[in-house]
């Protein structure tokens, strides 16, 4: 072979490698979303909320090392797409830090149940060096989110902090660029809080926001927030703590300033009624110690998937990842879910058709 | 100052400015590989090449996934880009001067201009909603279409440089116009076309909208066709906005090997380029 | 001639195949999209509102957002690309220009994800240190208005020419090399200096420098992941360079997977539409003006090699 054919043929070589990565075709099974390997491996693909995502990646790989060929993939694409996906059978299964409306609700192609994991905290996280442990109230942090306050030495920050030394610079407002259940769980509480943030803004996953710059997912937000100087912006306190980026307390209902842990959001949990599906939304919560902005988390399924193999695995799932999953909540920031709850779960986990 | 001596000085400013348009420009480049390298090299260990990643907290891991997804989704894009892409390049040159071949000309030139996003959506819409899935395959046609009219117009550009006499002579010797363009002028041109190849698969190991909705992204490793598949480009952007330490040195990794692969591709290629025209004189 | 013909049409299925490609491009975003269409008709490149809650959607922020930060681009790159193609077809000697070549083929051939990566990383924390430091005197201009935030039109605009630079570059020294050896000759043979002769060329090569431009700036219009990470993410029409804005394009990468009804995601096709048709009007109006500048001079157009086929 001459030498100038040679380089061709290492590219042409090349070229046949990357297309000999497309494997051999897998064996067939009956539905188009499952894909069994010659070892019977399982992949389930879901999406949504990045809430969670801290603990459901944990969940997944742990109970992947449990039940090696059961591969979950999960994508943290925020609670917005996780319903959208799911409604629109692209992901098994969907998870939302917002219970689906009941438009939502009718506008998928079969009943989806929710199933509460884990419980959270949504913080305000700041960036001004050198000011730690900052006390903010509802209302003040809709008024810096409706544009009305803009700087940090604004008076009605002051009367909540005395004595902290506060600079004269602008507040750089973060929110989320993408439909988040953190965005719905924010909002909501700012909304119960502020009459006029409910009706200029509103509340939902994705919002018309008056000012601020968006970043995409509570990883864009943290990043943003951490990068800048003199931001504000809101994510579930995992990303605070992973990141250790300031976050204020804030006033609860009982008038007390309560600083987000697992401990406080367990305390906004426990006087809630919660329905038998599942749905309810504890943010300003009552009660003495209790944080004002938590929130349930939730996995969406169908309660008649098409693909009933992934059905009983995901089913196995969740009925691990509210009893023995649990265990890992508070190292990472979440509180677990209420014993009574569990049961109550797993007594629902029945109503889904596994085969 | 004589009118002489101002158009002189005139000229030199002008020649001066043209030489700092050259570093200014050189600047990004040298900083986005000086950062790119730097940092890259930090987080790059055996680990990067040969683990999957591991979930939120935990250091350490790789892109093992990305790594081997973006090969099947190059792969795959290859197999649908070089048949289209080659064969129009043919017509295109063999026909030049009907209808449909400028049309096809103007099609390819309108769809290499075409935003990768939007290139995207069609993907979404025709490989990912009636199958309901994401999938490796969606992204593959979504980087296939962006490649065919980079490879179609490269082979039309090569072929026509053919020497006439080659053509004239097939032809003369009694072979029809198939055994002609196949068994003599695209052999001619081939390393050129593979050069294009190249270039064009350099190219798209490097795109990312189009596979943010087709092939979505995959925490596991997969070379299924049918499944959600991880890539270097999704997974640098998805660890370059995240806020975690350890995923942003592993991004400038990813980033590292990406650039080192399409430098590669662009080094192989000029190779080939000049030795044919060594060899052609 | 029976297999004359077979081949002529087995190989022209390809060519239609590619026509109809991009055809089909255009009727499947038109299909997704109707409902937006329907709801919003014209109404939609004006609107200035994106509220997903309320339902209501408006294409004009992205539109601004994209021609705002393609302009500023443009402005920022074309004299610097025009400077690199005049330097290495002009004026550079003969060693260094292959080197100066591939160099700024390097620089096209970077990953669109790696310049967003620098840009997040080194790009915005300089920006935001001279966005911190702009004189107040300037700062109440609305040109500079708006806290320091680093993300923002200003990123967008920078990454964007650094990243349109080697197009427009390589097109101009294309275009430049058309222009006939004789004119340049006669130019030095009556006296010119190295600038008054460039100019006649340049002068010459009007058409299709401009369509160079142009095409650099139909790149620019498309470009999404490098901006996406820069741009700030905020759908607000503004004049300052400083505030976070929206593009076409990011607003697509960043909520399609997320847009949680069927008329929100029509909306965001009906914007990969509206993108669709205006980069097919500008890189149409570049080719055809690079087309004109090429018949009206030498016959031969010199062909471009494959790496600058990625244009």
């Amino acid at each position: 072979m001459s030498a100038h054919l040679l380089w061709p043929a290492c590219a042409l070589a090349a070229l046949l490698f990357t297309a000999c990565g497309g494997g051999p075709p897998q064996q067939q099974q009956q539905t188009a979303n499952t894909r069994t390997a010659g070892g019977g491996k399982l992949q389930i693909n879901g999406a949504g909320a990045t809430f969670p995502y801290p603990i459901y990646s944990k969940w997944f790989a742990e109970y992947n090392r449990q039940h090696p060929n059961i591969e979950i993939n999960y994508q943290s694409i925020g609670s917005g797409g996780g319903v959208r996906q799911l409604t629109n059978r692209t992901v098994f299964f969907g998870a939302s830090d917002m219970s689906m409306s009941d438009e939502q609700l009718k506008a998928a192609p079969g009943p989806v149940l929710h199933f509460p994991t884990v419980l959270g905290a949504v913080v305000p996280v700041y960036n001004l060096q050198g000011t730690a442990d900052l006390k903010f109230s509802g209302p003040l942090l809709a008024d810096v989110y409706l544009g009305k306050i803009t700087k940090w030495n604004d008076p009605a920050i002051a009367t909540l902090n005395p004595g902290v030394k506060l600079p004269a610079t602008d507040i750089a407002v973060v929110h989320r660029s993408d439909g988040s259940g953190t965005t719905f769980i924010w909002v909501d509480y700012l909304a119960k809080v502020s009459p006029e943030f409910k009706t200029r803004v509103g509340v939902n996953s994705s919002v018309n926001w008056p000012v601020g710059v968006g970043g995409k997912g509570n990883e864009g937000v943290a990043g943003l927030v951490a990068q800048t100087p003199g931001a504000i912006g809101y994510v579930e306190l995992i990303y605070a703590l992973q990141n250790k980026i300031d976050f204020a307390s804030v006033q609860n209902a009982a008038g007390e300033s309560i600083k987000a842990s697992p401990d406080s959001v367990t305390k906004a949990a426990a006087g809630a009624a919660v329905p038998d599906d599942f749905r309810v939304s504890i943010t300003n919560a009552p009660g003495a110690g209790a944080y004002p902005i938590a929130s349930f988390t939730w996995l969406l399924l169908y309660q008649e998937p098409i693909d009933r193999a992934q059905a009983r695995a995901m089913v196995d799932f969740v009925k691990w990842a509210v009893t023995d999953g649990q265990k890992f909540a508070t190292e990472l920031g979440y509180a677990p879910l209420p014993h009574t709850l569990a049961q109550r779960e797993l007594n629902a986990l029945e109503r889904i058709k596994t085969s | 100052m004589t009118r002489d001596v101002r158009r002189r000085f005139v000229s030199a400013v002008f020649v001066a400015a043209c030489a700092a348009a050259v570093l200014l420009a050189l600047i990004p480049l040298a900083m986005i590989l000086f950062f790119v390298v730097s940092q890259g090299l930090q987080a790059l260990n055996v680990a990067f090449f040969t683990q999957l990643p591991r979930p939120v907290g935990e250091s350490g891991g790789g892109m093992l996934n990305a790594l081997v997804g973006t090969f099947v989704l190059t792969g795959v894009a290859a197999l649908i880009a070089i048949p289209i892409g080659v064969i129009s390049g043919i017509y295109m040159s063999e026909y030049r001067g009907t209808r449909l071949a400028t049309a096809t000309r103007f099609a390819a030139d309108t769809l290499n201009g075409v935003p990768s996003i939007v290139i995207g959506i069609f993907a979404y819409a025709v490989a990912v909603l009636p199958f309901r899935q994401f999938s490796a395959m969606a992204g593959g046609l979504a980087l296939g279409v962006m490649m065919i009219p980079i490879i179609a117009r490269t082979t039309e550009e090569l072929l026509l440089l053919v020497p006439g006499a080659l053509r004239e002579g097939a032809l003369a010797l009694g072979a029809t116009r198939a055994r002609a363009v196949f068994s003599v002028i695209v052999p001619a041109a081939l390393p050129g076309i593979i050069t294009g190849v190249v270039l064009a698969l350099a190219r798209i190991a490097g795109e990312t909208a189009p596979l943010l909705f087709t092939a979505f992204n995959n925490r596991f490793f997969s070379t299924d066709l049918r499944q959600p598949i991880a890539s270097m480009t999704v997974q640098i952007f998805t660890y370059a906005i995240s806020p975690y330490e350890d995923w942003h040195r592993q991004a400038w990794a990813g980033a590292l090997v990406l650039v080192s692969f399409v430098l590669v591709c662009s080094l192989v290629a000029r190779v080939v380029t000049a030795r044919v025209q060594r060899l052609r004189g | 001639m029976r297999t004359e013909l077979l081949f002529r049409v087995l190989i022209g299925a390809c060519a239609v195949l590619l026509v109809v490609l991009v055809a089909a491009i255009g009727v499947e975003l038109a299909r997704e999209s109707v409902l937006s269409i329907r709801a919003f008709g014209l109404r939609f490149w004006v609107t200035t509102t994106w509220d997903p809650v309320a339902g209501e959607f408006g294409a004009l922020p992205f539109i601004w957002g994209t021609l705002y930060s393609s302009v500023l681009a443009l402005l920022i790159s074309t004299p610097i690309a025009l400077g690199i193609a005049i330097f290495i077809s002009e004026l550079s000697p003969e060693r260094l220009r292959a080197p100066l070549v591939f160099l700024t083929e390097l620089l096209a051939a970077i990953p669109s994800i790696v310049y967003g990566l620098w840009a997040i990383f080194v790009l915005v924390p300089i920006v935001r240190q001279l966005e911190a430091s702009t004189p107040e005197v300037l700062r109440a201009l609305p040109l500079f208005s708006g806290p320091p935030l680093g993300v923002g039109m200003v990123s967008a605009a920078l990454v964007l020419a650094v990243m349109i630079i080697p197009f427009t570059s390589a097109v101009a020294r294309e275009v430049l090399k058309t222009v006939p050896v004789a004119q340049r000759e006669a130019a030095y043979a009556l006296g010119a200096t190295r600038f008054e002769a460039i100019r006649s060329a340049l002068f010459f090569a009007r058409t299709g420098i401009v369509g160079a431009i142009m095409l650099g700036f139909g790149r620019a219009l498309g470009e999404t992941m490098a901006v996406t990470m820069v741009v700030g993410n905020n759908p607000q029409i503004s004049a300052s360079l400083f505030a976070p804005q929206y593009t076409m394009a990011a607003v697509i990468a960043n909520e399609f997977t997320e847009a949680t009804d069927e008329l929100y995601l029509h909306a965001l096709v009906e914007i990969g539409l509206v993108l669709f048709i205006i980069t097919l009007i500008v890189n149409a109006g570049s080719r055809l003006l690079i087309w004109a500048m090429s018949r009206s001079a030498a016959p031969a157009v010199a062909p471009t090699s494959p790496a600058a086929a990625t244009v």
